[in-house]
This record gives structure tokens, C-alpha cells and sequence, in this order.
């Protein structure tokens, strides 16, 4: 047998190569640090490209496995367990507790891997112009992008809390040392202890799930696939537990009525959500965001809040199917709380980026929403909403740190006119603020038009409490509610187009302002035709995010 | 030291008539301490009115001997002998600076703290011997069985005994003079102290509470498991005030301790993960804070200062000293990819495997609160303006060496080594049983 060709390993492990020939370059060389970080994000974006190129092919073949469950079927493999990853690398890390070196991805990381190159490229070229300690910048941004992937990547939750963790410490230094002066020290700070705080608490239910699966699968030898320890942190073997239901097993921590994944679910899903943006653990968001240099506020609000997404979404909603049935229905109000408020509060800001920072909350409160929702529609909406919120953050972010760089402000009112000089830069932030507001032809509509045909189906499940207090479906209301949010969107988004890009340019005060590099009109074509691309043809990624949602709805008993 | 280990349990590993056990649990630890010891001589080589001075050297040399010991020590006499010869050794370190104040007063309180609690502990184990009538500590359990004595009088004895241990790891509240003798000390003796003598302690603390109360295991984990809290929650909160960055380092290295605590409490789980993740611990403990310590000896001598605020702006005098110190502190944060995140991560599992989810919990916060200091020496090394920018820092061959020895085993514990180390460590903790 040919081993297969370990594109996820290099797409992993490409950028902390990158850093370590960056670190010994000398201090002097910053061309070549930057044309180093360049070549390694290309490489990682066609490595990305090309696994998701593999990936579609097998969604749209029809006897495939993936093909069936995109397409209202399903297909298992000998376990009984949905079969959705592809391009899986499986080595042993730590025989004796079953840790793993296990990658793959499916139709929901794999787009995320996608973003994360994008972002992770045009982020390189948007920092083109540091001239501060251009090297060790490089490096360290380099290791988070790595960190970035594998958590996409990871099939191993120890593995994952590995990459998860591995990701915030150069982003602790990034945004401490190259990022706004007035607020970088404080919102770096914040931000890190924000994520840890959530990703460690669902570390201690990660780990109860960990002993309970092992417990059980000790208890049922049968069950355990032949070969496999009864204890691995193997993410299929702990679904495997939770298919067999080793989690709701009655009488938890000796509480009658109560099971692992009652109690653990609204840990782990709000723990993750704390990187997601979730009301109320949003507030390290837009502090993070506005601090940060242009490129680490590109991956962060482009590709870091979707790690706390998709982890949720992993761990929480696909580990705990059980638990998510009776808690997302409270907490899909929090997440509404976001959608709007979030909208309402990017409304009434004057710094141009903390508008983009608190759109970023309304925007990733749509796909906590979107998983929410429960059933099918609404949960494929999430996974594009995802795809299509990354690269137009990052879009939005670019674009905004180019107006600052040269007009050094960020603060509206005092801005304008800025399209006569920088016109392809006016015109992305229209594009970007086209996809927000959820325009047909755009990535935008084509996430949020699901997400909120899903609510307004309402959940797949029953909402019922317990059986004490059966309520009814509310989801409809939601829908209208968060609606509203469209609408302010596009009030702040116009605000913002018409007071910075467009009125009256003043002449002595920005005489200095230019056009952008050809760099940054690179980068700002490559995220925008990706947003463009994913809107007039959404069949190039929305079957692939269905085929794996689709037995996750199955397990939460929706449609 | 490398010499097999005999097979077949504790009868055939004892020798000298039953003074010491060569098993894998005292390998590893004296492993751990004969690196440390290394590593401390070669970063003294530069510190002034130390490094070149030989009797300085025979001391530590003593004191590894007795280190040695006491990870090996299996009967009640041998405990008091190992113990003695080390902490007298390292009285006389502390106070090795003759002249300088706060290296003589840390000297007189690490001195009164130690009399103290070795008094304490040798009457917790002259009780011991009265009670059961022998000194091997393989034989004492069985001894105390059989005597049928009151679960009461075992627990003085228990509680005696932890007095003792509890100072050498400074456990809270035991931890008085931690702060004190690691700001007066001679750097790099504070870092010797800070790993080898915790690392001996922690390995007599597995032995001795495994071969000599497996019986009375209820009442030992919770005291342990309170011991922990109390010792990880106030090392941090404390820790977070300091601005002399060796009172930070002790603060902090009592919060270490806390962690290790929980993996001793989770060791009544009946499995070898408990104290297998302790062992674990230790050695990337070890490997870490000598990393920082040999940092802190550099900038003391470039700068003249200890203060957290005299690293400022490494970054831009020292990128891969920095670097290296930054390393040291995401490990001791348990960030990955060092090997902090698998020690924490390790001892977590262990105590929700005991069913200690809530001492898991408290574990992870305290992981938090601690990261918060750490990155705050962070930030002033990589934000912070230096004082004197252009003075280069001059690291001389030994101190390079140490560096390259602890950053790459850091870095290597942490991701390939994780799954041999663990084996070792839990081959080591399996012999206990």
C-alpha cells in the first residue's frame, strides 16, 4: 500500500517550519522573512485547495458515501459511525493514554482549512509593510496560523486542545507588541485569559468525557472496535461512546434525571463559545479585535472565533447530542442577543474598526444561532456562514487597517472621501458590507438565507423540558427578531461607506494619503473573489458542509 | 545510577540491609536531580563570589548526595539521615554570600524554618517507630495493621509527617520561607533548591505515603487534595503582586508544588496515573524553571537588578534570550507545545479519573490566574522599553549549554517525548504498589 500523501501534516506543519528558518535568518533580512512567510502560506493555500478540491469531488460523485449523506442518505462505516473524514493520518503519540496523531478533516473543517489559508496568505501580504521586528512578527504569526489548522484538522481531542491552546500564545505577543499602542497590553491580556478561561473549563468536561467513554467501553468490551483501547481521546472512538449512548447514562454525579451530557454541554459549548463571541463572553472581541495589528485582526475575527465554533460544534454538539437538545434552546437567546445588540452596538461607533469588531459579534451570533436551529437547513447555514463571516472579516479588517495606515485615524466622522484615493479599497468594503448585509449573489445570503429558514421551521426536536414544561415552538419569534438585525446591518454598513469612502475629501489634512501597494490589491482580490465565487455558486461548498451536518442533525433526532 | 533494575517487587530492590530501594521511582527522580544538580554548577560559573570558589561546589555536591537519598531511602532512618544531608548542605548555600545581608538572614530563616519541621517529623516518625516496633518503611505497614491501633493516632502521625514534607515542597502553609530564601540565596542556588530538593521531597512524599499508609488512603487525599487548593490558590494570588521576579519564581514554585499535590491526592485512585503524572511533572518542572533561572542569573548580572522590571526590553537586547524565557514561562503556564501543558494536562486527567472533578476544576483555574503573571513578565520583556538598550548581553559557554539542554527538553517533553516519558514515569510510580 502507498502511503498516502500526508496533506494535512504539511499543511500543518509548513508555517512552524516557516518560523524556525525565519528566527535564524539574521535581524537585517526582512525581504526574506517576508518572501519565507509568503512562500509557506502559498504552499499551505495550495496544499488547502487542493484538499478541498478532493474533498468536493467525492461530495459530488454519486456513489460515494459522501454524496449519499449530502443528499438525504447515509452511509456508515464498520463502527456505525457517520463516515465523513477524508485524508485521515493516524500515528500513535502516547500509548498508554490513547493519544493520537490523528487528522482529517470533513465537509465542516474542510472549509474552515480553506479561510484559514486565505486569511493566512493575504494576512502575510497586508503585513508587508511592518518594518518592526518584521522577522519575529513573521514567526510568530506563522505559529499561529499553524496552531490555527490544526485545530481544523485535529481527530484527537488532545491533539485539538494542544492546537487550541498553541494558537494563543503568539497571539498573545502579536497583539501585545505590534498592536495599537493605546490599548494593546490591556485588550492582549484580556483576550488571552477570555479564551483560556472557557477552553480549559471544557478541557475538565473533555476530560470527564475521556473516563466515562473509557469506563464504558470497559464495561461493554463488544462495543470496542477490535484493536482500540478502551481509553483514547480518538474523537471517533468518544462519539462512538456517545452513539451508544455511554453519556446519558441516568443518575449522574448521583443526581436523578440528570446525565453527563445535561450537565457538561452548557460548559463545554459556552467554554468554546467564549472564543465564538457568545453574549455575555463577548466583550474580549472587539477590545481584541481593534488592538491587534491588521493581519492578527484578519485571522482572529476571520478564522479564530470559528475555532471556538467549530469546537463547540464538535465537542459539544456532536459529542453531546443529548445535552444539545436540552440546552440550545436557551441558548439560542443568547445568541440572538448578539445578532441584534451586537448589530445595534457597531451602529453607534465612531472608530471605524470597532465597527467591524462588533459586527463580528452580530455575525458569529448567526452561526451559534444557526447550530441552534437544530435541523438541517439551519445548521448548513452555520457552516457556510462560517466560511462566508471569515473572509469577509478579514476582507473588512484589511480594508480597514489600509485607511488607517495612511490617514492614521480610524475615527468616522473625521474621515472621508477616502474612494478617490484608494477606489479598489472603497470598493471591497462595499463588497464586504454587501455579503453582511446578506445580498442575493453573495456569500452572505447564501449562509444567512438557511439560517434563518431554519428558525423559522423551528427545531427539528421537541421543545420540551423534562416533560414538565412542554413550551412552544418559539423559534419563528426568534427569527423575526433577529431579522431586524439585516436591517441595521445595512444601516451601519451604509453609514460607514457613505462617511468614510465617500463625501467630502479634505484635501490638507490627508494630503499625504495614497493608493494601496499592489500587494494589498492582491490580497484584497483574493478574499474578495472568494466571497464572490462562494455567493453565485454556492453548490462548490454547500452539499460539502450538508453531507457532515447531516448525521449530526440525525443524532440531535432532527431532520 | 543507569544499573538495571532488579525485577520482582520491593524484596529483591532493597539494599544496603534495607536503607534504600533501586527501583525505577528512584532512577528517574535521581535522574532529575543529578541534571539539576549539572545544570546549577554550570550556571554558577559566572556569579560573582561564587563561581569560583571550590568548597561551594563540595557542597553541592553533598547535597545531591543526600538528594539522592532521599529518593531512594526506604526505611525511617535513611529518611532522617537524606534529609539532614541535604538540608544542612543547602542551610550552608543560602547563606554561602558571608557579608551580604539577605543572603545571611535567608540563610538563618531557611535554618530555623527546617529545625523546626525535621523536629516535627522526626518525633511523626519515632511515634511511627514506637507504634509498630520497625524502621523499614515496607515493613510499617504492615506492622501498623497489625497492631490495630486507632485511625486517630495514625492521622498525628500522618499529619507529623506531612509537617516535614510539606516544608521541603513548601506546601502552604508551610511555605513561609520560600519567598524569603529564594530572594536571598545566590541565584542559581535558589533554582537548585526550587527543583532538586522539590523533586527529592516529592519522590520521598509518593514513597513514603504509599508504602506506609495505603490503608489510610481516605483520610490522606483529602487532606492532600485541601493542601493542594490551599497551596496552588495562594501561590498564585500571591504571586501575582511580586515585582522581584525570584519572589515571583517562589511564589510561583509553590504553586507548582500545588499541581504535583493534585496528582499525589489522585494517586488513591488505584491506578499508576496519579503518580505517574507527578513524576512526570517533576521533571518538566525541573527542566523548566532551570531554564529561568539561568535567564535571571544572565539579566542579574548585566543589569545588577532582580526586579521583574530589569527584564524589560530583553526583546530587543537578547531576541533568543527572551525567546527562551518566554518558553520557560508558557511552560510553567502549561501552554503548549512544552511539556507544561502535558504535566498539568496529565494531572487533570488523574484527578478526574480519582473522581476529583472539583480539584480538576480549581487545578485549571489557578492554571489561569497563574498565566496572568507569566505573560505579564512576558509583556515587559517584549513591550517594554529597555533602559539600556545598547548593552548587549554577554552569555558565556556554560550558560549556553544549560539553555540549549533545558529549552530543547522542554520542547521535546512536550511533543515527540511526551508518550516514552510517560511510560517511564508510570513504570516508575508502578513499582510503589
Amino acid at each position: 500500500m502507498i502511503p498516502q500523501f500526508p496533506v494535512l501534516s504539511l499543511i500543518v506543519l509548513i508555517p512552524i517550519g516557516a518560523a524556525v528558518v525565519i528566527w535564524l535568518l539574521p535581524k537585517e533580512a526582512r525581504t526574506a522573512a517576508r518572501v519565507t512567510a509568503a512562500t509557506a502560506m502559498g504552499i499551505c493555500l495550495l496544499l488547502a485547495l487542493l484538499m478541498y478540491i478532493g474533498y468536493n469531488a467525492e461530495v459530488n460523485t454519486p456513489e460515494s458515501d459522501l454524496y449519499a449523506l449530502a443528499n438525504g442518505g447515509y452511509a456508515f462505516d464498520s463502527d456505525g459511525l457517520p463516515n465523513t473524514f477524508r485524508f485521515v493520518e493516524q500515528y500513535t503519540w502516547v500509548e498508554a493514554l490513547g493519544i493520537q496523531y490523528k487528522l482529517g478533516v470533513d465537509g465542516i473543517s474542510a472549509p474552515m482549512v480553506l479561510l484559514t489559508a486565505l486569511a493566512g496568505f493575504t494576512g502575510v501580504l497586508i503585513s508587508w509593510g511592518i518594518e518592526e521586528s518584521t522577522r519575529e512578527f513573521m514567526g510568530f504569526f506563522m505559529l499561529l496560523v499553524s496552531g490555527v489548522f490544526g485545530v481544523f484538522v485535529a481527530l484527537d481531542l488532545f491533539l485539538l486542545f494542544f492546537f487550541y491552546e498553541f494558537a494563543i500564545f503568539p497571539m498573545y505577543i502579536l497583539i501585545a507588541t505590534w498592536g495599537w499602542k493605546v490599548t494593546r497590553e490591556y485588550a492582549a491580556m484580556k483576550l488571552t485569559l477570555y479564551i483560556l478561561v472557557g477552553s480549559i473549563i471544557a478541557l475538565v468536561g473533555v476530560l470527564v468525557m475521556y473516563f466515562v467513554a473509557g469506563d464504558f467501553f470497559v464495561q461493554n468490551p463488544d462495543l470496542l472496535p477490535e484493536g482500540a483501547r478502551a481509553y483514547s481521546f480518538d474523537f471517533e472512538h468518544i462519539q462512538l461512546a456517545s452513539m451508544h449512548g455511554a453519556f446519558n447514562v441516568d443518575g449522574y454525579a448521583g443526581i436523578d434525571g440528570f446525565t453527563l451530557a445535561k450537565f457538561w454541554f452548557p460548559v463545554i459549548f459556552l467554554g468554546f463559545g467564549v472564543l465564538a463571541g457568545v453574549f455575555p463572553f463577548h466583550n474580549w472581541s472587539p477590545d481584541g479585535h481593534v488592538a491587534a495589528p491588521t493581519a492578527v485582526s484578519m485571522i482572529h475575527a476571520g478564522v479564530l472565533m470559528k475555532l471556538g465554533a467549530y469546537s463547540a460544534l464538535r465537542l459539544g454538539v456532536q459529542l453531546l447530542p443529548e445535552g444539545a437538545r436540552i440546552h440550545l434552546p436557551w441558548i439560542i437567546l443568547l445568541t440572538l442577543v448578539n445578532v441584534v445588540y451586537g448589530a445595534f452596538i457597531a451602529f453607534r461607533q465612531r472608530d471605524f474598526k470597532y465597527v467591524i469588531g462588533f459586527s463580528s459579534v452580530s455575525h458569529m451570533g448567526l452561526v451559534s444561532m444557526g447550530f441552534a436551529t437544530m435541523n438541517l437547513t439551519g445548521m448548513t447555514g452555520a457552516g457556510l456562514q462560517m466560511f462566508s463571516h471569515g473572509a469577509m472579516t478579514a476582507l473588512f479588517f484589511a480594508c480597514v487597517g489600509m485607511v488607517y495606515d495612511r490617514a492614521h485615524t480610524r475615527d468616522i466622522p473625521s474621515l472621508g472621501g477616502m474612494a478617490r484615493r484608494m477606489p479598489l479599497v472603497a470598493v471591497a468594503f462595499i463588497l464586504g458590507g454587501l455579503v453582511s448585509m446578506g445580498m442575493p449573489g453573495f456569500s452572505g445570503f447564501v449562509a444567512e438565507l438557511p439560517i434563518y429558514l431554519g428558525l423559522w421551521h423551528g427545531t427539528g426536536v421537541s421543545l420540551s423540558l423534562g416533560g414538565a414544561a412542554a413550551l412552544t415552538n418559539y423559534y419563528p419569534w426568534i427569527a423575526i427578531v433577529g431579522a431586524v438585525s439585516i436591517v441595521v446591518t445595512a444601516a451601519y454598513v451604509m453609514r460607514v461607506v457613505h462617511l468614510v469612502f465617500f463625501g467630502k475629501f479634505d484635501e490638507n489634512k490627508y494630503h499625504l494619503v495614497g493608493d494601496v501597494t499592489p500587494i494589498d490589491k492582491a490580497a484584497l482580490i483574493i478574499l474578495a473573489v472568494a466571497l464572490l465565487i462562494l455567493g453565485v455558486q454556492p453548490l462548490v461548498m454547500a452539499p460539502m458542509v450538508q453531507s457532515s451536518m447531516a448525521p449530526i442533525v440525525a443524532a440531535l433526532g432532527g431532520m | 545510577m543507569f544499573a538495571p533494575v532488579p525485577e520482582g517487587g520491593a524484596s529483591e530492590q532493597l539494599f544496603l540491609g534495607g536503607m534504600v530501594r533501586h527501583d525505577t521511582l528512584a532512577q528517574i527522580f535521581r535522574s532529575m536531580i543529578l541534571l539539576a544538580a549539572a545544570i546549577t554548577c554550570l550556571i554558577s560559573a559566572d556569579v560573582p563570589r561564587v563561581g569560583r570558589r571550590g568548597d561551594y561546589y563540595a557542597i553541592i555536591i553533598a547535597a545531591t548526595l543526600g538528594m539522592c537519598l532521599m529518593s531512594a531511602a526506604s526505611d525511617l532512618i535513611m529518611v532522617l539521615i537524606a534529609l539532614e544531608t541535604t538540608s544542612i548542605s543547602l542551610y550552608l548555600l543560602v547563606g554561602f554570600l558571608r557579608g551580604d545581608a539577605k543572603s545571611a538572614e535567608a540563610g538563618v530563616k531557611y535554618f530555623l524554618f527546617g529545625a523546626f519541621s525535621s523536629a516535627v517529623l522526626l518525633y511523626g516518625l519515632s511515634l511511627l517507630y514506637g507504634f509498630a516496633g520497625q524502621t523499614n518503611i515496607y515493613g510499617l505497614s504492615g506492622a501498623l495493621a497489625a497492631a490495630g491501633l486507632e485511625p486517630g493516632h495514625v492521622l498525628l502521625v500522618l499529619v507529623m509527617v506531612l509537617v516535614g514534607f510539606g516544608f521541603k515542597v513548601s506546601a502552604v502553609p508551610f511555605h513561609f520561607w520560600t519567598p524569603d530564601v529564594y530572594e536571598g540565596a545566590p541565584t542559581p542556588i535558589t533554582a537548585f533548591i526550587s527543583v532538586g530538593s522539590k523533586a527529592a521531597s516529592f519522590a520521598l512524599l509518593l514513597r513514603f505515603f504509599l508504602a506506609v499508609f495505603p490503608t489510610y488512603e481516605e483520610y490522606w487525599v483529602v487532606v492532600i487534595a485541601v493542601l493542594a487548593t490551599f497551596t496552588m490558590t495562594l501561590g498564585n494570588l500571591l504571586a501575582l503582586v511580586q515585582r522581584n521576579i525570584k519572589r515571583m519564581l517562589a511564589y510561583s514554585s509553590i504553586a507548582q508544588a500545588g499541581y504535583a499535590l493534585i496528582g499525589v491526592a489522585a494517586v488513591a485512585a488505584d491506578n499508576s496515573l496519579g503518580s505517574g503524572a507527578v513524576v512526570f511533572y517533576m521533571f518538566m518542572y525541573t527542566l523548566t524553571n532551570l531554564a529561568a533561572f539561568t535567564i535571571v542569573i544572565l539579566v542579574e548580572r548585566v543589569t545588577g537588578g532582580d526586579q521583574i522590571a530589569d527584564l524589560a526590553g530583553l526583546h530587543q537586547r537578547a531576541p533568543r534570550l527572551a525567546l527562551a524565557m518566554f518558553l520557560a514561562l508558557l511552560s510553567l503556564g502549561g501552554i503548549p507545545p512544552l511539556a507544561g501543558f502535558a504535566g498539568k494536562l496529565f494531572l487533570f486527567s488523574a484527578a478526574v479519573d480519582a473522581g476529583l472533578v472539583w480539584l480538576a476544576m480549581v487545578g485549571v483555574i489557578n492554571a489561569l490566574v497563574s498565566l496572568y503573571y507569566y505573560l505579564v513578565v512576558a509583556k515587559v520583556m517584549y513591550v517594554d522599553q529597555p533602559a539600556h538598550a545598547d548593552k548587549a548581553i554577554a552569555v558565556s559557554r556554560p550558560y549556553v549549554y544549560s539553555l540549549v539542554v533545558t529549552v530543547v527538553g522542554m520542547v521535546l517533553l512536550g511533543t515527540i517525548f511526551i508518550g516514552p516519558w510517560l511510560n517511564w514515569s508510570t513504570s516508575a510510580a508502578s513499582g510503589l504498589f
